[in-house]
């Protein structure tokens, strides 16, 4: 399973990466691997200011269907249009052209809160 | 891999059920489908004991033709759907793994003293091979062509030595076959499928149970324990067309007098904006009443849409109802729409 060094980890799988001053938020290889093919994807609006915990969105696959978590609390400054059209992309690009939504950090002190990608790897090796 | 009627089952393949579906609509999908029962029905008096235990007209097949059909209890709540083969000297019948012996026990509780019953199901492998190239892939590798063998009928044929009844049927929407041949050449006629279809140029592939599921539904296809089940009528279900009211068979009764009082609830299809609708999901009208119910739903790879199967009251029952499926506990947007939403290939 591929875990992206630059990222940190919720337990649930999601991911916040460093994006200029902006985070990006995804769901990890492992997440998508365990879901299966994802069918649909359903996401926020831009402008939204959602906090760390809450859910951002819906995520579903042929078999599965969960929410969505923020790692971290912070304002929606973009979504990602390509993944609502085509949500496959979640399953081949997690990291790259995968990712959910942009995020405006409100507090810098969460990201170094989240699993690293050595402590997250242990997390799922454990599960 | 899942448990699936007491078998041990891929959901789907490294390929991915979507793609799984989407090759099955192109080319050629392989589904190993061995956990369905065959049974075999013979002796003087099955003729007429065969017509009298399924629902659909039989008195007309004679070799090489096949038809589908349901097998129903008293009060016409569905015990099975079945595939039933006139062959010269007896009747194969295809079955649910399932309700493979609840089948049989069925059957044996009704036979006369001159009508035998065998299950075939051990001995006998079962392999579906569907898809527009189906035929194609299948007359390369056969000592008689099917292309010759009209749809819903069967006929024997050999692919590399192995003796096979080819069955121009399936549970796809495609053209395509069901294999029977004996249970100790599975391995080898699987991978002889996959290696010929490699060196012929035909994309042939193994294809799971979620996607098998998909192009099922998305071709207006039951799932036994779903749009039809013991505790639901081919007259809510909408397969009167499979009913033979014209001979005697269990359940006519009580299906006429359905009939004759009208369904009290009638299986819709139902396509949902904003999510993805699955069994169990409830169906509100517009003011928030519950009106009715999934049975399965999904998205539908090929017409690319999130639709499912319902029950709902009849008086809502109309195409182009707009209704809500409630959604994790969201009502989303949702219509009524005609089935199948994908015509097979036999109705075009």
């Amino acid at each position: 399973m591929a875990i992206d060094a630059s990222a940190r980890y919720l337990e649930s799988h999601e991911y916040a990466k460093p994006a200029g001053s902006d985070m990006l938020i995804g769901i990890s290889d492992h997440a998508q691997a365990e879901l299966g093919d994802v069918v649909f994807v359903e996401l926020p609006s831009v402008g939204k200011e959602l906090a760390k915990g809450s859910t951002f969105g819906t995520i579903e696959s042929v078999k599965a269907a969960s929410d969505l978590y923020m790692p971290i609390s912070g304002k929606i400054v973009e979504v990602n249009e390509a993944v609502k059209g085509d949500p496959s992309l979640v399953n081949k690009d997690c990291y790259g052209q995968g990712w959910l939504i942009r995020v405006s950090p409100s507090n810098s002190a969460e990201f170094s809160s989240l699993l690293d990608a050595k402590a997250y790897g242990k997390a799922i090796g454990e599960e | 891999m899942a448990p699936f009627a007491g078998y041990d089952m891929p959901i789907n393949y490294p390929t991915g059920a979507v793609e799984e579906h989407l090759i099955t609509r192109r080319a050629v999908g392989l589904f190993d489908i061995d956990h369905m029962g065959q049974l075999e029905i013979s002796g003087p008096g099955a003729d007429a004991f065969v017509a009298r235990m399924v629902s659909a007209k039989v008195s007309d097949l004679a070799p090489p033709m096949a038809r589908y059909s349901l097998l129903l209890d008293e009060p016409g709540g569905v015990i099975d759907d079945l595939f039933v083969y006139r062959f010269p000297n007896s009747w194969w019948i295809v079955v649910n793994a399932s309700n493979r012996f609840t089948d049989l026990e069925w059957f044996r509780a009704h036979a006369p003293s001159d009508v035998t019953i065998v299950d075939r199901s051990d001995d006998t492998y079962m392999i579906a091979v569907q898809g527009p190239k189906a035929i194609e892939l299948i007359d390369a590798v056969s000592d008689t062509p099917v292309s010759a063998i009209q749809r819903f009928c069967w006929g024997n044929i050999h692919i590399a030595g192995v003796p096979v009844l080819f069955g121009r049927t399936g549970y796809t929407g495609e053209d395509g076959g069901e294999l029977f041949f004996p249970a100790d050449r599975a391995i080898f006629l699987w991978e002889h499928l996959l290696e010929r279809g490699l060196a012929l140029g035909i994309e042939t592939k193994p294809i799971g149970l979620a996607a098998r599921d998909s192009l099922r539904f998305e071709a207006g296809m039951p799932l036994h324990g779903h749009e039809i089940s013991r505790e639901i009528n081919p007259i809510e279900a909408g397969f009167k067309w499979a009913c033979d009211f014209e001979k005697e068979f269990i359940g006519r009764e009580a299906l006429l007098a359905i009939i004759e009082r009208g369904a009290d609830r009638k299986l819709v299809g139902v396509e949902v904006f904003g999510g993805v609708p699955r069994e169990g999901y409830e169906i509100a009208a517009p003011g928030g009443d519950v009106i009715g119910k999934c049975v399965a739903g999904m998205f539908c790879p090929s017409v690319k849409k999130y639709a499912a199967n319902a029950f709902v009251r009849p008086e809502f029952a109309k195409s182009g109802t707009e209704v809500a499926v409630i959604i994790r506990g969201q009502p989303r947007n949702a219509v009524l729409v005609k089935r199948p939403l994908y015509v097979p290939a036999y109705r075009r």
